[in-house]
């Protein structure tokens, strides 16, 4: 085979190959707002964080804005303190609340965000103070259980008195 | 009966011996192929060339290849999640299992048995047809003319061998999952785009098939060259380098695995 046509095979290969590559990145990876300059981060303290992972999605009424940048205990108050990497172009008020929910029924978990109505804005590295934990299958049951009993117990009494 | 016990235990010995001391050849060989490769790749149509046959000519396997593992994957992959109730997942199930392991490993051991073996025979025969020595009388180096070139058509055409699976794949399962079972299209992809992650997926998987593109094609041109020159010696190298290959690739795998993800 002549040279100038194995260069084309060559070339067209290659040329496949990078095809390839941009489709990976653009049409199975999602390329959206993760470079740095396009996000901004924002803190949030809970108690439990049950099974939330990195990565996660941050969503506001059910749009992902932003995802979960980070995971750490801190070591003064020890609550989970999660580092929010949120959209730029997503502005949330100072009274905005965080909590941490599941999708579906054994779903992944993920942080909602509720925008209050105060008119200042959270800059970057500030803290969302009001947050609420995740749902903790046993404790739920724990809880509805002791409830249960509670109120045999008072229903009980509350026939004794009779 | 001293003799019987012995041995056993001499071959032992010598096995192991040989083992290193061809780890320790095949080390001098990288660097040697390193040190020369400048001289080769500044007649880079010889690397072209090996591209050409290398890489070009194992394209219809791999692509072949690719869109069957992903149909299989698409079927199994729909079977097993829809009696979970998130048959919806299925994208994100067939691009996470091919981008992280299918699709380098699977390519890289249809690249050593389809090129690797190849190369094995054709610098195993220059070998026993005394080409090789030809050349050194010549003033011609062997390893910038002959095997630099290879290596590292090898080296450039397995992670676009990897990344031309990966997409194959990807079709496949759209293919089984879209068109035969009639999943949503729309869910299909979304679930995939946000399951797979550029740089911790993508990524790591063209790392991955590039580090097997360097121990694929390492253990080629080695075998190679290192072949006994006679016809039985190019055959056993040849099966060598397709055996040898296979399990240096899944190892590689498994270190590269346990360190990336």
């Amino acid at each position: 085979m002549k040279r100038s046509t194995i260069d084309l095979w060559v070339g067209l290969f290659v040329a496949l190959g990078i095809a390839a590559v941009v489709f990976m990145s653009l049409k199975v990876a999602n390329l959206t707002p993760q470079s740095a300059d396009q996000t901004y981060t924002l803190y949030a303290d809970f108690d439990n964080i049950g099974g939330l992972k990195v990565k996660a999605p941050v969503k506001e009424a059910g749009v992902v804005v932003g995802r979960v940048g980070a995971i750490q205990l801190d070591t003064k108050t020890y609550r989970a303190r999660v580092t929010l990497n949120l959209d730029k172009q997503y502005t949330f008020s100072r009274d905005a609340s965080a909590e941490i929910l599941t999708a579906g029924l054994l779903g992944e978990q993920y942080i909602g965000l509720l925008q209050g109505g105060d008119p200042d804005v959270l800059k970057a590295g500030e803290h969302i103070t009001l947050t609420s934990s995740a749902l903790v299958l046993e404790q739920l049951i724990g809880k509805f259980m002791t409830s249960f009993s509670g109120g045999n117990s008072a229903k009980s009494n509350a026939s004794a008195a009779q | 009966m001293t003799e019987l016990l012995l041995s056993p235990l001499r071959r032992l010995g010598h096995t192991t011996i040989n083992a290193i001391w061809r780890l320790g050849f095949i080390t001098r060989f990288l660097l040697a192929i390193l040190r020369y490769s400048g001289q080769s790749l500044l007649r880079f149509n010889l690397t072209i060339r090996e591209i050409y046959f290398a890489g070009v000519m194992s394209v219809i396997i791999v692509v072949v290849s690719g869109l069957f593992v992903g149909m299989v994957l698409g079927l199994q992959g729909y079977n097993t999640l829809s009696r979970f109730g998130s048959a919806d997942a299925l994208g994100a199930l067939v691009a996470l299992s091919l981008l992280r392991e299918l699709g380098p490993v699977l390519a890289a051991l249809l690249f050593s048995s389809r090129a690797g073996s190849a190369m094995t025979a054709e610098i195993g025969l220059m070998k026993a047809t005394e080409q090789l020595d030809a050349m050194s009388v010549m003033a011609v180096n062997p390893i910038a003319r002959v095997v630099a070139p290879r290596f590292w058509a090898g080296v450039i055409s397995m992670p676009i061998l990897a990344a031309m699976f990966n997409v194959m794949g990807i079709f496949g399962g759209y293919l089984i999952g879209v068109v035969m079972i009639g999943l949503d299209s729309g869910t299909f992809w979304s679930q995939m785009q946000n399951n797979v992650d550029l740089h911790y997926d993508v990524v790591n998987g063209l790392i991955k098939s590039l580090c097997f593109g360097i121990a694929v094609t390492l253990i080629a041109v080695f075998e190679g060259y290192d072949a006994t020159p006679t016809a039985a010696g190019v055959s056993a190298a040849t099966t060598r380098t397709v055996v040898t290959s296979a399990l240096v690739i899944l190892a590689v795998d498994f270190v590269l695995t346990a360190f990336m993800f």
